[in-house]
């Protein structure tokens, strides 16, 4: 297929038909924010962050699944989209932890997003699952990027031991009837762990280093029970 | 566990296990329906029937507000709260039922016989306020009469069906639903016979020359959305029927569906030859058992009549419908998630493009349209493009469906050409606000719509004119509010209902839906807090630009709407709370 | 949040997948481990055992300094020593000099023939080049082998024989441009899992049919459009009557079987037999099933064939393997990618430990023993005589152990190996064990085999010590050191430098085969100037990402896949086959087929996994039973109960379960207290000298539970 050549921010970039816009203007040195895209994961435009402007479409699009056509013009910048990611992050912030998220603690002083724009605003508060040897669930910090869901699922490793529930706001990542990870089809391959972006999956031992427990005790420490693996037939 | 609880589901899942998770929500709904609510056996028994995933299973499972992973009354009331039964009495109606009941809302009654839940608009808003007592309507239903409410049988007084021309509902208005042989009697299915005597380019043609647009509220041309299936690539290709009706307001396909189910499948099945599609799909909201029942059984007797299925009249095409139950999701009428849906997992939309024309159901061309588009169809092929566009202006030809509710003397379904005033209707045809009331606003368009005035009202009823006046049309939902309605408190339904109803998926929504309505709970109780106008405008602004679908891209308007006509609503108070 | 103090680029020390893993360290501790999403072998993603399983590491029970039986050992009289106390902890010196004194004492009284030594599938390329060099060139003995042996010697073997070189021949990624694949015994998703995934996505996303063949419900299945469930020991008879229906059925590729094979005429008569309807009543497969296989395998555009264990160890599993080349063979599926035959080896460095040398038969890189030219070339490399190297065939672990008498075996030296729970017939080996006169090992932790030992050398693990790993297709990769050794432990390389001089010495031999090595990768170096398939294989070039053998000099970019033209041999070579019944067939004493294997949570004799938090997720031995059969013997599920062979008993928990076939019942090999390998067979396959592991007759009766082995509490935390 031929290249496309499009305009971003006034300068002109030649990329293959169907790049995406996100990665046209990679190539042109320019970053457009993201925080739910990963290079390893099927792009699912959730978070809306990385939204550009683009002449003669109405709404914003997500520049991580928007492929580029010819003589397209976009704005990665200007008032539209600086105003909606900015609402965005702190909307973000308002609701969920996002404490161990540098790269969306430097979004938020980037667009200048108010972190208390939002003071009595319900939060996505939960408790830490400690529920096996390997990692622990703390989802509070969850942003509901779906890498972990994908990830357990098609993206990687077809084992699908965690989904969603509930529906809008109190939409969470979860297990069939939340059983604990040992009583679904988890084998704790960790490929969650390696994609979550906020800390919210975590291996056990680097939460214990973080509580300043020594290494002895981290040694010493055990998960309540032996757990027996899954008996799928 | 006793066997005996999941043998009826085993039957149920053995007949289903062909098309595997395609067959989730019916599974579902099946087990549901033996046994009150879905438990971790009997999940797991469809999980293995079905071969999808246990987790996956929990998330359809909690996703659906009509599906239950915990014990429910064996009879669910659910008393609808949206603004036009609230203005009816709907708080008190709930009030009524749970003395009645000694239990609160969410809570099962002791001899486990009921629950009572609060429900997002039940698409009978001309018969407000109103109970689904489990499959049956009560509607109005009498607060003062608790008991009967629940005694699970319909009492329903029948839709009031107007207007100034009688051409889709002309088989509608006597509360009887049209046989298939008065249908036939009546000239029904003549259109089809017609459109099997000529090519399906020459159909399309036709449909296209028709100007026919989508009548669920996104107003696409109908004949360029087949002409894309007919051109795109794939088999099987698909007609899916989006009866989801759920937006706030709005009844009109509910009363097609009940009154005249032949109307959709006769529209439906002209598409499928139009654009070489073999299956069919018919999409009705879960709250919409009755619509669901009468046109499962118009499919089958319109099957047995050799009218779909094998060689439909006998001709070369072979299409066949097959009737869907939805769950309780809003989100579901996006036509997207209402293709997820179906596929078996949670109404999520999908990124466009690709389109559905192209991309649609399972992956395959899938035209999918309104009811009431379908019913449009049969006429434009009978009679032709040219005496169709008779009717209605030069941009919005033909005929359209209002549902007017709310504070106005004759609530109803009414159906005018396009090109008459919103006067017309509200005040002529629906006889205006009650004695002694002076009209306040009227919600155009229903829960994801604008408001409009007094001013407003010589507004002409056409797709151009209302755009330009920015108003919606939407899908032809009418509130109307009087002096006495506090708008504070329609707000804060609305925001409630949109919150409730968010998919999750996209963050503008899924958090901005939530703030919003935050923010109108909290003006709606007086208090707004300085920087409540300009977060709401933030939110909005950020939700119409930056979401995902629909829903997301139209929850603010009301909102918006109403900060630019009463923006004091939002004005803090003095004895108020802090400021933020 | 924590900023690591450093992350280490190193490769897994598990499995033959052979991942990259990103080691963060804080304060000398992993605390996490990482993989890189662009690498190309596993594009980060990882297994519980790659992501969590080091924690062995700092597990207390490591021996960190040498250690020397306080009671002193005799042959007959062996005994165990598990606890340090058992133990007196010497210097580095005072253990080398002893173990040097001892085991030139026995040459020099016995000669060769009297030495042997076990090299480590899990030690890497330096290590195990070193330890087979230091016994042939200063012993003079080819009783040098690994646990290859009790793996895929017989695909060796096979491989070898049909087409002159032994090495999966292809890339595992290349399984998505398969159009159809055949997976037989092998449940990969539990031991090559990040190949499961490949395999999984292959199917998923790029439309590949899979066919299994396996008596064991293996997760694969759930992906395979064919499963043939076959009866334990009936490979021959299946796999060449597929051959037999695509010879009938001329679905053979005429072009590359007259290019590039020899002996097809041949073949075509000794395939008569073997029809599918034979095969059905040997392998309980339904014959059309066997018809659907071969012509979609035969039909396909690119299809290839991967196995593990369930082929060759077996007393008949080179020809089972054989039976897989011909098929491939006949159908030119192989040279090309997405096509080949793919053994997959199952230790992280098992391919590297092979191409090093650490076989009785072979130098490094597969050059004979018994070839003069090989043992010329050998000489000179490492300074020895003419003549000096031995040039007659050695003995196979499995022979050492059954050559352990006086006049026979007297002296063994292990490398982290564990024969005491990785042999068959675990009482046979026990007692042989204990017949030796001298034990020397080096290892991380004192397992059943090191507690006979009459010296135990403590050495750095994985993440301690620089090297090289060759995983299952054929990449080098480097293993980095992240953290300093525990203790006094010493990287095997050293250790083997170390007492390599020691021996010199003691020997009085005037030339030095040299072991002043500075670095590993001297020792890469060297060996790549003696094995051309290493020749251009160095650190410089491996860096960032691993290279694949053979790499014939520092400009060749290695290779993916073998066999484009032509086969080392030339032609490939069909053989006749005929179906030889496993040893011990179930009988009215011992009525089930006993197969064995291994769990995604373990390894193998657990000296690594049962030490690391690992145990935690799959803590207790289980037998998997039909439930049919469980039905037949009243047993439920968790309920204990005793498995009896010929050779020996253990007590466990049963697990009702459809992931075995009836009559089959299979018990993981992990655990010390129901070690599998006590029941099992050590018929050998006369070729491959391989032990049947995966079928033998076993007897199953209800226990009470007070007779369950305690849980082994050494190693836990």
């Amino acid at each position: 297929m031929a290249d496309i050549t499009l305009n971003i921010d006034g300068v002109a970039v030649i990329v293959p038909a169907g790049t995406t816009i996100l990665k046209a203007a990679e190539k042109l040195g320019r970053t457009v924010p993201t925080i739910c895209y990963h290079d390893h994961c099927t792009a699912n435009g959730l978070c809306r962050i990385c939204v550009v402007e683009v002449e003669g479409v109405k709404p914003l699009l997500p520049a991580c699944l928007s492929r580029v056509s010819e003589g397209m013009k976009v704005s990665t910048a200007g008032t539209r989209v600086e105003r909606s990611r900015r609402t965005i992050l702190e909307m973000l912030v308002s609701a969920v932890d996002l404490s161990e998220a540098p790269e969306i603690q430097n979004f938020l002083n980037q667009y200048h997003a108010d972190r208390m724009r939002f003071p009595d605003a319900d939060r996505r508060d939960a408790q830490v699952l400690d529920d096996n040897p390997m990692y622990i669930r703390d989802y509070a910090k969850c942003i509901l990027c779906w890498r972990c869901v994908q990830v357990c699922a098609d993206d990687a490793q077809f084992t699908y031991a965690i989904n969603f529930k509930g529906r809008g706001f109190d939409t969470g990542i979860g297990t069939f009837f939340d059983k604990p990870m040992p009583e679904t089809t988890c084998v704790f391959c960790g490929q969650c762990v390696g994609v979550c972006p906020t800390g919210a999956l975590k291996p056990k031992r680097e939460a214990l280093l973080e509580q300043g427990i020594s290494l002895e005790g981290i040694l010493q420490a055990t998960m309540g029970g032996k757990k027996r693996r899954r008996n799928t037939p | 566990m006793s066997d005996t609880r999941v043998d009826p589901l085993r039957s149920v899942l053995a007949e289903l296990a062909p098309q595997g998770r395609s067959a989730l929500l019916p599974a579902l709904q099946a087990a549901q329906r033996h046994h009150g609510w879905i438990d971790q056996d009997i999940a797991k028994k469809v999980s293995v029937a079905l071969g999808v995933p246990l987790a996956d299973i929990f998330g359809v499972l909690d996703f659906y507000a009509m599906l239950y992973r915990e014990p429910v009354g064996r009879t669910v009331l659910r008393v609808c709260s949206a603004p036009v039964c609230a203005l009816a009495g709907a708080d008190a109606l709930a009030d009524s039922l749970c003395r009645h009941l000694q239990i609160a809302s969410g809570e099962i009654s002791s001899d486990g016989e009921f629950t009572i839940e609060h429900a997002p608009c039940l698409g009978l808003c001309d018969r407000a306020p109103v109970v689904l007592a489990g499959e049956a309507v009560v509607a109005p239903a009498d607060p003062v009469r608790p008991a009967s409410i629940c005694a699970p049988t319909k009492q329903t007084t029948p839709s009031f069906v107007g207007g100034d021309i009688r051409i889709l509902t002309g088989h509608c208005g006597n509360g009887r639903t049209t046989s298939l042989a008065d249908y036939r009697k009546r000239g029904g299915y003549a259109g089809l016979k017609k459109a099997l005597t000529m090519t399906s380019q020459s159909v399309l043609a036709e449909v296209k020359a028709a100007g026919l647009v989508g009548r669920g509220g996104a107003a696409f041309p109908t004949g360029i959305k087949w002409e894309g299936a007919a051109n795109a690539l794939g088999q099987p290709k698909y007609i899916v029927c989006n009866a989801d009706e759920s937006e706030p307001g709005t009844f009109k396909d509910r009363i097609l569906m009940e009154q005249d189910p032949h109307r959709t499948i006769e529209g439906m099945t002209i598409a499928a030859y139009a654009v070489g599609a073999s299956r069919g799909y018919v999409y009705v909201r879960g709250e919409y058992r009755y619509a669901f029942d009468i046109m499962s059984t118009a499919v089958v007797a319109a099957r047995e009549a050799g009218i779909i299925g094998a060689n439909v009249f006998g001709s070369q095409l072979s299409f066949d419908i097959e009737m869907r139950l939805g769950a309780g999701a809003y989100i579901c009428g996006e036509e997207t998630a209402l293709l997820e849906s179906i596929e078996g997992k949670r109404g999520l939309p999908r990124i466009k493009p690709p389109f559905p024309t192209t991309n649609g159901l399972f992956g395959k061309p899938t035209v999918i349209n309104n009811v009431e588009t379908f019913c449009n169809v049969p006429l434009i092929i009978e009679r032709g493009a040219h005496e169709y566009r008779k009717l209605g202006t030069e941009k919005s030809p033909g005929s359209k469906l209002f549902c007017v509710s709310g504070q106005v003397e004759r609530p109803g379904l009414y159906e005018v050409p396009f090109g008459i005033s919103l006067r017309h209707l509200v005040f002529d045809l629906a006889g205006g606000v009650k004695p002694n009331r002076k009209l306040q606003a009227l919600l155009m368009g229903g829960a994801a719509g604008a408001f409009a005035l007094e001013k407003d009202l010589d507004v002409i009823l056409s797709f151009e004119s209302l755009s330009a006046a920015a108003l919606s049309l939407g899908s032809g939902a009418v509130m109307v509010f009087d002096d006495t309605a506090d708008m504070r408190d329609v707000l804060k339904r609305l925001g409630h209902f949109f919150a409730d109803e968010s998919c999750g998926k996209c963050y503008p929504c899924q958090l901005g839906t939530w703030r919003q309505h935050e923010l109108l709970e909290r003006a709606a109780a007086g208090h707004p807090v300085a920087g409540d106008r300009e977060r709401l405008s933030d939110i909005g602004v950020t939700m119409i630009d930056a979401s995902l679908c629909g829903l997301g891209q139209t929850a603010p308007l009301a909102v918006l709407s109403a900060m630019k006509l009463w923006p004091e609503m939002f004005n803090p108070q003095h004895s108020g709370r802090g400021d933020s | 949040m924590i900023a690591a103090d450093r992350v280490v680029s190193t490769t897994c020390p598990y499995c033959g997948v052979g991942c990259n893993l990103e080691l963060h360290i804080k304060d000398d501790y992993i605390y996490k481990v990482t993989s890189p999403f662009d690498g190309v072998v596993n594009h980060g993603n990882l297994c519980v055992k790659g992501r969590f399983g080091y924690d062995f590491i700092y597990n207390k029970d490591r021996v960190t300094t040498p250690l020397i039986r306080k009671e002193a050992q005799a042959p007959g009289t062996r005994s165990q020593a598990f606890d340090h106390d058992q133990w007196r902890e010497v210097s580095w010196d005072e253990a080398l000099d002893y173990t040097a004194s001892r085991l030139v004492e026995i040459y020099q009284r016995d000669g060769a023939d009297a030495m042997a030594v076990y090299c480590c599938a899990k030690a890497t390329n330096e290590d195990n080049y070193l330890l087979q060099k230091l016994f042939r060139a200063l012993f003079r003995t080819n009783n040098i082998d690994h646990c290859t042996r009790l793996c895929h010697a017989g695909s060796v073997v096979a491989l070898q024989m049909a087409l002159g070189t032994s090495a999966m021949s292809n890339t595992a990624a290349e399984v998505i441009h398969s159009d159809v694949f055949l997976v037989t015994g092998s449940n990969t998703a539990e031991t090559h899992p990040i190949i499961a995934l490949q395999m999984k996505a292959a199917v998923e996303k790029h439309g590949a049919k899979l066919i299994v063949v396996d008596p064991r419900r293996v997760e694969m299945v759930n992906w395979a459009a064919l499963w043939l469930p076959e009866k334990p020991g009936t490979d021959v008879p299946l796999f060449s009557a597929m051959a037999h229906v695509i010879v009938k059925e001329r679905l053979y590729n005429r072009d590359f079987i007259d290019r590039r094979t020899e002996g097809f005429d041949d073949f075509c008569k000794s395939i008569e037999p073997f029809t599918p309807e034979y095969a059905e009543a040997i392998s309980g497969v339904e014959r059309n099933l066997i018809v659907q296989a071969a012509r979609m395998y035969a039909t396909a555009k690119n299809a290839a064939i991967y196995w593990a264990l369930g082929i060759p160890e077996h007393s008949h599993g080179t020809d089972n393997a054989m039976s897989l080349i011909h098929l491939a063979l006949l159908t030119g599926h192989i040279g090309r990618q997405g096509t080949g035959l793919n053994p997959l080896r199952g230790q992280n460095n098992v391919q590297g430990a092979s191409d090093s040398g650490a076989m009785p038969w072979h130098y490094p890189g597969y050059q004979r023993v018994d070839d003069e030219a090989s043992g010329r070339k050998f000489e000179q490399a490492w300074n020895i005589e003419p003549g000096g190297l031995n040039r007659r065939l050695g003995l196979t672990t499995t022979e050492i152990m059954s050559a352990i008498a006086p006049g026979g075996v007297r002296a063994l030296h292990i490398m982290g190996e564990n024969p005491m729970m990785s042999e068959p017939n675990l009482n046979h080996t026990r007692h042989m064990m204990e017949q030796l006169e001298f034990l020397s090992v080096q290892d991380l932790f004192i397992n059943e085999t090191g507690a006979y030992a009459d010296v135990f050398l403590p050495v750095a693990s994985w993440a301690e010590k620089e090297g090289t790993f060759t995983n299952t297709d054929r990449r080098v990769q480097r293993v980095r050191k992240a953290l300093e050794p525990r203790g006094q432990a010493r990287a095997d390389w050293q250790i083997i430098c170390d007492l390599a001089e020691r021996i010199e010495k003691k020997l009085g031999r005037s030339r030095s085969a040299f072991w002043a090595y500075q670095s590993p990768d001297e020792v890469l170096e060297e060996m790549g100037r003696i094995v051309p398939e290493y020749a251009g294989v160095k650190y410089r070039r491996i860096e960032k990402q691993g290279i694949q053998t053979p790499v014939w000099d520092d400009n060749h970019p290695g290779t993916p896949f073998l066999f484009p033209e032509t086969f080392p041999r030339g032609r490939g070579k069909f053989y006749d086959l005929e179906y030889i019944p496993s040893v011990e067939m179930p009988d009215e004493e011992y009525p089930f087929i006993l197969t064995t294997g291994r769990l995604l949570e373990h390894w193998h004799g657990g000296t690594l996994t049962r030490h690391s938090k690992l145990d935690d997720l799959y803590p207790q031995a289980r037998i998997e039973i039909n439930p049919a059969d469980g039905a037949r013997l009243k047993i439920e599920d968790g309920q204990t109960v005793r498995v009896s062979s010929r050779r020996g008993t253990v007590v466990l928990r049963a697990w009702l379960t459809q992931r075995t076939t009836v009559g089959v019942v299979f018990i993981p090999m992990h655990f010390a207290e129901a070690a599998a390998n006590l029941l099992t067979i050590d018929a050998l396959d006369p070729l491959a000298k391989i032990p049947e592991y995966k079928a033998c007759a076993v007897s199953v009766v209800s226990a009470g539970k007070e007779e369950l082995p305690p849980s082994i509490t050494r190693g836990r935390y």
